[in-house]
C-alpha cells in the first residue's frame, strides 16, 4: 500500500498545528476543534497528523482514529483544489439534484467521492445546506450556486477552471 | 442616535448571498453616496428576510416597500426613482403567482401578512452585526428583567405557565426540562443550545443564527440563570460557517457589552458561552449524541435515562434545548406568559416556523401560529404548486417524520394532529411534492439517509434500516414480490420497537407513513412494474411514436449504445435490451417523438 503521508508537509504547517494543539491541551472536548483546525491547515488528516495529534493532546490514537472516521468532515485522503459538493437534503432531491450528481459525474468523468487526475476537484455529495429555497444546490468550497439544472454545471466549472489557466 | 428618511434592508440571508445580494448592498452604498444621500438614506444587511426564491430581495422603509431579483444594475434606478423622486420601481415588485397583479407592500404580501413571527421578529429586521440594533428592538431587557426581578424559580414558572414546547422535533414542555436540570443535584451545571440542525429540509435555526444571535444569547444567559449554570455550549453544524461566523462575532460584543461574561449588568451572576462546531453526523441531533460529541468522543448516543437533566455534560446536569426554543424565551418573559398561551392551540401554544421548500411557488421561512392548516400554508403562503400541477403531498418531519396527504390538507397543525396523522412536527421541515415525485423513491431516499448516518450502535438501526433499504430499492428497480409490503412493515415495528435512540426508531417512519398513504402506488411498482410518477428509472420505457417519428435518424447516430434502428423517413424503432435510459434521444429528436411510458 502506498502510504499518503508521502506528501511533504511544511515546518511552518507543524508550527501551525502545535500552536492550535497547545490552545486546547488539558480543555476537556479539544479534540474535534483540534482536529478541525488540523484539516484547514494541512487539508486532510494522514496517520502522522492522527499521531502527532494524540500525542500532542494524550488521547489515544485509537480515539483520534475513531472520531477521524465517525465524522463526515474529515478526510483521511488529500482532497482536490475545490471541492464540489452536491446537496442531497429532500428539497434539493425532490427537485432532482440526482441529475446534477449524474452530470457532474459525466462533465468531470469521475464518482462521487473521487477527485480529478489533475487534481482540480473532488466530488461529493453534502447533507442539506440549508439553502432549500434555490434548490437543487451545489457548493464548491464556500460559493453556493442554486436553481441548478444538469446544463448549467459546465458553466459553473468553468469559474474555477479558468482560475487556473 | 442619528435619523434617516430612510432605510434600505437588504437581505444578507444564505439563499441571497448565493444570488449575489453582496453586490447588490455594495452597489446600494455607492449609488447613495453618489447621490449625496448618506445623511438621509442607511443601507442595512439583514438577516434572512425569508422569501429565498425571489433572491437577492430588499425592503425599503418607512414605506415598506418589497423588490424582488434586485441586481446592482437595478440599484441606480432604484435610488432615483424610488429614494430621490418616490416614485416605484414596478418591473421590481412582487406578483401574485396565480392570480396575478403586482403587490407592492412587503406585509401585504399573503407569504408575509399570514406571519406570527414570535422566534422570527427580528430575522431580517435588523443587521446581526449590530448588536445596538438587537437592544433597540427591546433586545436584553428579558435579560435585565430575569436577573433583577425574578428568583431562578419564577423565570422557571412563567416558562411553565406559558406551554412552550421543545422546537427541535419532540415537542417536550420547556419549563420542565428547566425545572428538572435546576433541580438535580450538583454545583456544576451547563446550558446547551442543539443547533445541529440536521433534517435535510429545515432551516429555520441557520436563520435564527445568522439573522438574530443575540436572541440565543440572551436565552441561554436566562436558562442558565434558571438553573444554576454558568457555562453554556452552542452546537452548530459544520454545514454552517456563516452562522458560526454571526455567532461569533455576537457573543464578542454581548461580552463586551457586559451581557456575558462575569457579573453580568452588575449582578452576581456569571455566564459564558463557547461555540462547538460539528464534524458531519446528523445523530448529533439527538441530545445524547450531541453530548458526546461536545466532550470530544463519537457522537454515538446512549440509552436514557438518565436524561442529561441529571446526567448530561461530562455527568454534570445539563439543560438542551434547540434554536428556535431559545428563540422564543425573551419574547415570553417581556411579554408574558398569558400573552404567548393566547397564540396557537390550547396544547401547542405559540408559533412554529416551517421552511417551505420543494414543489411550492414561494419557497423560505414561515412562522406561523401553531393549529394554521396545511392548507393555508401550502396555497396561501406558499402561493400553491408551480406549473399547474397537482400537490400530492408534503414531508415534515424529515427522516423521522412522514407524509401529510391531500386528506389531512384542512387539518388544524400541532404536535399531537402530526402524529395523528402518521407524521410528526420535527423541525419544522416542509417540502411539498406533486404529482412527478414517487412516493417509493421518496420513501428510498430517506432510509438511504438514515442508513448512510445511522452510527452502528445498536443493530436495529444498523441492520435492520438496511434490510429495508434493500428491499425498496429491489421495488424501485421492478424485482419488488408483494409479500415485500409485509416485511418491511413487519421490520419498521421491530425497529421502532428495539432501537436505541430517536434516529433509529423513528428511521421506518417515512417507509411506514409512505405504503400507509400510497399503497397503490408501491403496488404499482411491485405488480405492474410500473412507476406511474415516471421517476423509477428501471420502470420506465423509451418509445418512438411511429405517428411523430419523421425517420430522420438523428437519435439512433446520438445513441451511445446503438439500440435504435430504422430506415431513414421511416419510423425508428428502440431495442429495449439494449436501451440504457439514458435519455439522449428525448433530448436530441427534433419533433418531440420520443417519450417515457
Amino acid at each position: 500500500m502506498t502510504e499518503t503521508c508521502c506528501r511533504s508537509f511544511s515546518e511552518e504547517q507543524y508550527r501551525d498545528l502545535d500552536k492550535v494543539i497547545a490552545q486546547y491541551q488539558g480543555k476537556p472536548g479539544g479534540l474535534i476543534p483540534v482536529l478541525h483546525q488540523a484539516q484547514l491547515i494541512f487539508g486532510y488528516l494522514p496517520k502522522e497528523i492522527q499521531i502527532r495529534v494524540a500525542e500532542g493532546l494524550n488521547v489515544p490514537l485509537s480515539e483520534v482514529y475513531g472520531v477521524v472516521t465517525f465524522y463526515s468532515f474529515f478526510s483521511q485522503q488529500p482532497r482536490g483544489k475545490h471541492t464540489i459538493g452536491v446537496c442531497l437534503g429532500t428539497a434539493c432531491y425532490v427537485k432532482g439534484a440526482a441529475d446534477i450528481v449524474e452530470a457532474l459525474e459525466e462533465e468531470l468523468e469521475i464518482k462521487v467521492g473521487e477527485t480529478t487526475a489533475n487534481g482540480d476537484f473532488t466530488l461529493m455529495v453534502t447533507r442539506c445546506v440549508g439553502a432549500c429555497g434555490l434548490a437543487p444546490v451545489l457548493t464548491v468550497g464556500e460559493d453556493v450556486y442554486g436553481r441548478l439544472t444538469a446544463d448549467k454545471i459546465p458553466e459553473v466549472l468553468k469559474h474555477y477552471q479558468k482560475t487556473e489557466a | 442616535m442619528k435619523l434617516y428618511r430612510a432605510h434600505v434592508l437588504v437581505c444578507g440571508g444564505a439563499g441571497c448571498l448565493s444570488t449575489g445580494c453582496k453586490a447588490v448592498l455594495d452597489r446600494f452604498t455607492d449609488e447613495i453616496k453618489a447621490h449625496n444621500l448618506e445623511e438621509e438614506v442607511h443601507v442595512v444587511e439583514t438577516g434572512c428576510i425569508g422569501t429565498c426564491d425571489l433572491g437577492p430581495v430588499i425592503v425599503i422603509y418607512p414605506e415598506g416597500i418589497f423588490y424582488k431579483e434586485v441586481t446592482p444594475d437595478d440599484v441606480k434606478e432604484i435610488v432615483e426613482e424610488h429614494l430621490l423622486k418616490g416614485r416605484l420601481v414596478t418591473r421590481l415588485l412582487y406578483e401574485r403567482p396565480v392570480s396575478g397583479g403586482q403587490i407592492p407592500f412587503y406585509n401585504e404580501i399573503d407569504f408575509f401578512r399570514k406571519q406570527k413571527r414570535i422566534a422570527l421578529r427580528n430575522v431580517g429586521m435588523i443587521n446581526p452585526e449590530v448588536i445596538e440594533e438587537y437592544i433597540a428592538r427591546d433586545g436584553y431587557i428579558a435579560l435585565g428583567k430575569v436577573l433583577t426581578q425574578y428568583t431562578p424559580e419564577q423565570v422557571i414558572q412563567v416558562i411553565k405557565d406559558s406551554g412552550l414546547r421543545g422546537r427541535g422535533g419532540a415537542g417536550f414542555p420547556t419549563g420542565l426540562k428547566w425545572e428538572f436540570t435546576m433541580k438535580a443535584p450538583g454545583e456544576e451545571k451547563y446550558v446547551v443550545c442543539n443547533a445541529d440542525e440536521g433534517d435535510p429540509g429545515a432551516f429555520m435555526d441557520r436563520s435564527v443564527l445568522e439573522g438574530d444571535p443575540h436572541s440565543v444569547i440572551e436565552a441561554m444567559a436566562i436558562a442558565g440563570y434558571a438553573v444554576g449554570a454558568s457555562q453554556g455550549y452552542v452546537y452548530v453544524r459544520a454545514e454552517y460557517p456563516l452562522a458560526v461566523q454571526r455567532l461569533e462575532n455576537a457573543i464578542e460584543k454581548a461580552r463586551a457589552f457586559g451581557m456575558l461574561g462575569k457579573n453580568i449588568l452588575g449582578t452576581a451572576f456569571s455566564f459564558d458561552l463557547e461555540i462547538r462546531v460539528g464534524a458531519g453526523a446528523f445523530v448529533c441531533g439527538e441530545e445524547t449524541a450531541l453530548l458526546a460529541s461536545l466532550e470530544g468522543k463519537r457522537g454515538e448516543p446512549r440509552p436514557k435515562p438518565p436524561f442529561p437533566a441529571s446526567q448530561g455534560l461530562w455527568g454534570k446536569p445539563t439543560l438542551i434545548n434547540n434554536v428556535e426554543t431559545f428563540a422564543n424565551i425573551p419574547a415570553i418573559i417581556n411579554q408574558g406568559a398569558d400573552w404567548f398561551r393566547q397564540i396557537g392551540t390550547k396544547n401547542s401554544p405559540g408559533t412554529k416556523v416551517f421552511a417551505l421548500a420543494g414543489k411550492v411557488n414561494n419557497t423560505g421561512l414561515v412562522e406561523v401560529p401553531m393549529g394554521v392548516t396545511l392548507r393555508e400554508i401550502i396555497f396561501e403562503l406558499g402561493g400553491g404548486i408551480p406549473n399547474h400541477k397537482r400537490f400530492k403531498a408534503a414531508q415534515t418531519g424529515g427522516p423521522s417524520g412522514g407524509c401529510l396527504t391531500e386528506k389531512d390538507l384542512d387539518q388544524p397543525i400541532d404536535y399531537e394532529s402530526l402524529v395523528a396523522a402518521g407524521s410528526m412536527m420535527g423541525s419544522g421541515g416542509l417540502i411539498v411534492m406533486d404529482e412527478d415525485n414517487c412516493m417509493v423513491d421518496v420513501a428510498r431516499f430517506f432510509l438511504e439517509f438514515t442508513q448512510d448516518e445511522s452510527c452502528g450502535k445498536c443493530t436495529p438501526c444498523r441492520i435492520g434500516t438496511k434490510r429495508m433499504l434493500e428491499i425498496l430499492i429491489r421495488i424501485t428497480q421492478g424485482k419488488g414480490e408483494e409479500k415485500d409490503l409485509e416485511l418491511l412493515e413487519e421490520l419498521a415495528q421491530t425497529i421502532k420497537n428495539t432501537a436505541l435512540c430517536g434516529l433509529g426508531q423513528s428511521a421506518p417512519n417515512p417507509v411506514l407513513s409512505t405504503i400507509q398513504n400510497f399503497r397503490d402506488e408501491y403496488l404499482a411498482h411491485i405488480r405492474d412494474k410500473k412507476c406511474p410518477a415516471k421517476v423509477c428509472r428501471a420502470l420506465l420505457q423509451y418509445t418512438i411514436s411511429s405517428e411523430l417519428c419523421r425517420g430522420c435518424g438523428i437519435c439512433a447516430r446520438e445513441c451511445p449504445e446503438k439500440a435504435i434502428s430504422g430506415e431513414p423517413k421511416e419510423p425508428y424503432f428502440i431495442n429495449q435490451e439494449a436501451c440504457i435510459k439514458c435519455g439522449v434521444c428525448i433530448e436530441k429528436c427534433p419533433f418531440d417523438a420520443i417519450s417515457l411510458i
